[in-house]
């Protein structure tokens, strides 16, 4: 079915002699509307699920991206030369927006999590931490690698990247997962579509064959069950989605301690993208009702 | 209009019929006969286009069969009633609406179509069914149904296959009457009946052409009727 402008205002007004002829079926009714809605809701959490790798693989990439640590290990006599050595040059670095040595009491509240509140950190030989944000165009790393081994030797810069490339892959990784279970739940609810219109044309044969023997044409009789799986389908994708929707917004709300699934779900505009969800699902009934109605046309006598 | 020259249909490695020459001009009356299983349905089929011949051609007002697309065999339906012993009807759809389903499928405005709808509900005598589901009706109510839908859309032939052959005599008379008021009208009239005693009694009212489907072939029966 070609659906042009006209042809698509006529199929959403339908024709209400034309839904009469075939009668309704409740398997099949049934069946499509919980499919469509079950689907709809799946399809709402693997989109949260992708919004909310994205926004982490965003996150994580900027913040890792503009901040690097300049570690220094060095004797107790020369840690405070080579710490000021080391912001010396950090000041003629071009690509540098800032940078400061980290005090004890900043040290120490990194370092709690792992040894508790009362760390003796004067006693330890702990090295000392310089926090180093880039400015918008970035240093060269090598070069300041180059000129920190000449003059500050204890001196190791860590430009996070390390460890940033695995933590943003793995949150891509997560976000194309979620985009692929999305195209998976589309592919399946065309199949189950499928099998559901499958089902209803076998069991409407006869009136097939009554509106062909009054002069239907096969065009007429696929879109009066295209349609009807269409619009179930919108119905229970629309029911699906309000279902996901209110999971989600039950969900708790994101917070650090609870990192990334506490942060499961969309924000602002992205909530949006949930609208998509039924007329996207009712055009995939479309498609497979209509792959199924011709193939089944064509086959009958 | 409809015209078969030297068809012949095969089905399951069997011929059903063999050499078939027929050609139904406007306004003619045909009566079909012949044992049961001799082929009657069968012919009738080829008429409009429900099969497509083995060997030979078919050709509905002016188009081979062999060259239409379903889309040419449903416009070609709309030009012939078709009228089965079995009627079948939609179940679930009113008597009136499955008088009207040919109007419907073939776009037509109903509520412009009501006055159309009424008389001739009235005159095959369905005015008090027009709300019954076809289950809810009699044999001969069936078939009076079965014809006003075939000739709802005023079709140039009306076939019918074995019309009376579940209707008692008094209604086979009724429905023979309503064939040849058709007729009259300059239908073509194709009936395929075993019902010898009805073909004697057409020859009364109006001009009729008997065919005799006997060993596959389609033969002119004589006066032995």
């Amino acid at each position: 079915m070609n659906l042009s402008p006209a042809r698509f205002v006529e199929f959403v007004m339908g024709d209400a002699q034309a839904d009469r002829c075939v009668p309704p079926t409740g398997f099949t009714a049934s069946l499509t509307l919980f499919s469509a809605a079950a689907m709809a809701f799946l399809a709402v959490f693997a989109l949260a699920l992708s919004m909310a790798t994205g926004r982490l693989a965003d996150r994580w990439g900027s913040e890792l991206a503009r901040s690097s640590t300049i570690r220094i290990s060095a004797p107790e006599g020369q840690l405070a030369a080579q710490t000021n050595a080391a912001l010396r040059i950090l000041e003629t670095t071009s690509g540098v927006a800032a940078s400061r040595a980290l005090s004890r009491d900043e040290q120490r509240a990194l370092l709690e999590p792992w040894f508790g509140p009362d760390l003796p950190l004067e006693s330890l030989p702990i090295p000392q931490l310089i926090e180093v944000i880039e400015a918008e165009d970035g240093f060269d790393p090598d070069g300041l690698r180059l000129r920190l081994a000449a003059e500050v030797p204890g001196a190791v810069l860590d430009d996070h990247t390390r460890w940033r490339r695995p933590l943003v892959s793995a949150a891509s990784g997560l976000r194309a997962l979620g985009v692929l279970s999305v195209l998976i739940i589309a592919g399946a609810t065309g199949a189950m579509i499928t099998l559901a219109a499958n089902a209803a044309l076998a069991a409407n044969a006869q009136v097939i064959s009554v509106m062909r023997l009054v002069g239907a044409r096969d065009r007429y009789i696929a879109q009066a069950f295209v349609r009807r799986f269409t619009l179930r389908t919108l119905t229970g994708a629309a029911l699906g989605v309000v279902l996901g929707s209110v999971a989600i917004l039950l969900l708790p709300a994101a917070q650090d301690e609870g990192g990334f699934l506490t942060g499961l779900g969309f924000q602002g505009l992205q909530w949006l993208w949930l609208l998509l969800i039924p007329p996207l699902a009712a055009a995939v009934a479309f498609a497979a009702t209509q792959a199924a109605a011709v193939r089944t046309l064509k086959d009958m006598p | 209009m409809i015209e078969l020259e030297n068809v012949a249909y095969s089905y399951g490695g069997g011929e059903l019929l063999s050499d078939v020459s027929l050609q139904l001009q406007a306004g003619s009356f045909h009566f079909l006969t012949g044992p049961s299983g001799a082929g009657k349905t069968t012919l009738l089929k080829l008429c409009y286009g429900a099969l497509v011949p083995t060997a030979g051609h078919v050709t509905l007002f002016g188009a081979d069969r062999r060259e239409m697309d379903r889309d040419d065999i449903a416009m070609a339906r709309r030009r012939i009633g078709v009228v089965h012993q079995n009627c079948q009807f939609l179940d679930h759809l009113s008597v009136h609406d499955n008088i009207a389903l040919p109007l419907t499928v073939s776009g037509r405005d109903l509520l412009a179509e009501q006055a159309n709808l009424k008389e001739l509900m009235t005159w095959v005598g369905l005015k008090e069914r027009t709300g019954a589901l076809p289950p809810e009706l009699s044999g001969g109510e069936r078939q009076r149904a079965a014809l006003a839908r075939a000739i709802i859309m005023s079709p140039d032939a009306i076939l019918a296959d074995e019309p009376t052959g579940n209707v008692d005599w008094d209604m086979s008379q009724r429905l023979l009457r309503l064939l040849v008021e058709l007729n009259r009208m300059g239908k073509t009239i194709v009936v395929a009946t075993h019902d010898l005693a009805l073909i004697r009694a057409a020859k009364s009212h109006v001009q009729t052409r008997v065919l005799r489907i006997s060993n596959r072939r389609l033969q002119f029966a004589g006066a032995d009727l």
